[in-house]
């Protein structure tokens, strides 16, 4: 579809940044919120972070542990299926390779699950190497809890809702279980420089 | 959860068959889509615009019209730097064609077999995906106890007015109330504020009662709202929320 087709009048609005978007995006300024739901909010003092499923020892750090943890500063660009683009963001928080340091696991996939019920899915190998964090600072602040404080899941190279927000732990399972929006239409893997949108893109 | 089958949405070449104003800055969009397959009060559609040299600019926007009739209507609000939606508003005209791909979106979404008393709460364009939720129970006859809080700017701006009118006037069991947040016509009878707890815990159903909320609106209404009902101890899997915010569209 598409294929010599034009929309009669429309010119566009082109910027020169628009090399570095990946396709169907446009760039955004400011910082918009999507969410299924209420903003969950969860007192620090009974927050926590674990690793479970298929581990030979499952791992959880209070709050105050997860701090301590050494963290990144992390500058990346940004990309929600709802069409916007965010360059150059600047978060700080744990890598998941950190978290995952001495995990002993035969699982392929993780289930990134969080406060409000929400779940997204991943193959392990997308959120190791250097790929993906638990943020807990934007732009040298707290992160605020509409765009998922007190810590959301950082995975800049996948459509931002993979980037689960009030993340509370991972669960490594052996087979792919479909998360949240993966559920209702949204593509398993949403990488955004091969437009995977939804189910068949 | 089961997998399902994957089945990919493809673009279509939409008709636009009529384009209403609604208010000064809206207008629907009427469209005949070939092959579109039927979808529910609450979901939404990609657009997307080729300009002649090929470049391509894709936007979100909410189906106006019930699942139940006859053409696909969206509605548009149109933001003055947007890149998209002067073109939608200003420029396309009947006989042009659009393209589009969808239905998307399947949790802000209901049908009248769903059940539970509703409570849809709108900020300006926020209407759009309630209003089709509004008609569609209104085309299968539900009397779903359902109620309508709609914050506008001011009396000109609320879209939808008098066919929002004539549907409570005729169904019982529909309310719609307004609050106004910037001007009031002489003799405004309604609220005049911002949505804020007390009224909320006014026009809401009781938590006892299990309504179903979909909050849609710019992302503050949202935040606010989302946190009040919650706060008033509505269960937050019965708060559905979308948001609309001014990023471009």
């Amino acid at each position: 579809m598409g294929e010599g087709f034009f929309s009669r009048g429309f010119r566009g609005r082109r910027r020169s940044q628009d090399t570095t978007l990946s396709p169907g995006q446009y760039l955004v300024d400011g910082f918009p919120v999507l969410s299924a739901g209420p903003t969950p909010r969860t007192p620090l003092e009974e927050w926590d972070f674990s690793v479970v499923g298929e581990v030979d020892e499952p791992k959880k750090w209070t709050w105050e542990e997860f701090r301590r943890l050494p963290s990144e500063e992390i500058t990346k660009d940004i990309h929600c299926v709802t069409k916007w683009s965010k360059l150059g963001t600047k978060w700080e928080g744990v890598s998941v390779d950190t978290l995952l340091e001495g995990v002993e696991t035969a699982a392929e996939y993780v289930t990134a699950f969080c406060d409000g019920d929400y779940t997204t899915n991943l193959p392990l190998e997308e959120v190791t190497g250097g790929k993906a964090w638990v943020a807990y600072a934007y732009e040298g602040e707290p992160l605020e809890p509409e765009h998922g404080g007190p810590a959301r899941l950082l995975v800049p190279h996948l459509y931002f809702w993979k980037s689960a927000k009030w993340i509370r732990g991972l669960q490594l399972t052996s087979y792919d279980i479909p998360g949240f929006w993966e559920s209702l239409g949204y593509h398993n893997s949403g990488d955004p420089w091969r437009e995977q949108r939804y189910w068949g893109d | 959860m089961v997998a399902v089958q994957p089945r990919r949405l493809l673009w279509r070449l939409a008709e636009v068959v009529d384009v209403v104003p609604e208010t000064s800055r809206t207008k629907s969009l009427v469209l005949e889509v070939p092959g579109w397959e039927r979808h529910k009060a609450g979901q939404h559609v990609d657009l997307r615009l080729t300009a002649e040299d090929g470049y391509q600019a894709q936007r979100s926007y909410s189906i106006a019209s019930a699942p139940e009739d006859e053409r696909l209507v969206l509605t548009v609000d149109r933001l003055d730097d947007g890149e998209v939606s002067p073109y939608l508003t200003d420029v396309l005209m009947a006989g042009d064609k659009l393209e589009l791909r969808g239905p998307i979106g399947g949790y802000f979404a209901w049908e009248a077999k769903d059940g539970c008393p509703l409570l849809l709460v709108a900020g300006g364009s926020g209407v759009v995906p309630l209003m089709a939720m509004i008609r569609h129970r209104a085309a299968v006859g539900s009397d779903m106890p359902t109620r309508l809080l709609y914050s506008s700017r001011s009396f000109e701006e609320i879209i939808y007015r008098e066919e929002l009118e004539t549907l409570a006037a005729r169904d019982g069991s529909l309310e719609v109330i307004h609050t106004l947040t910037r001007s009031r016509p002489k003799g405004w009878g309604g609220y005049d504020r911002r949505i804020d707890a007390g009224m909320l815990e006014e026009v809401s159903w009781s938590p006892d009662e299990s309504p179903l909320a979909f909050v849609c609106g710019p992302t503050p209404l949202v935040e606010s709202v989302g946190t009040t009902l919650v706060s008033l101890g509505h269960d937050p899997a019965h708060v559905k929320t979308e948001r609309f915010g001014a990023t471009g569209g």
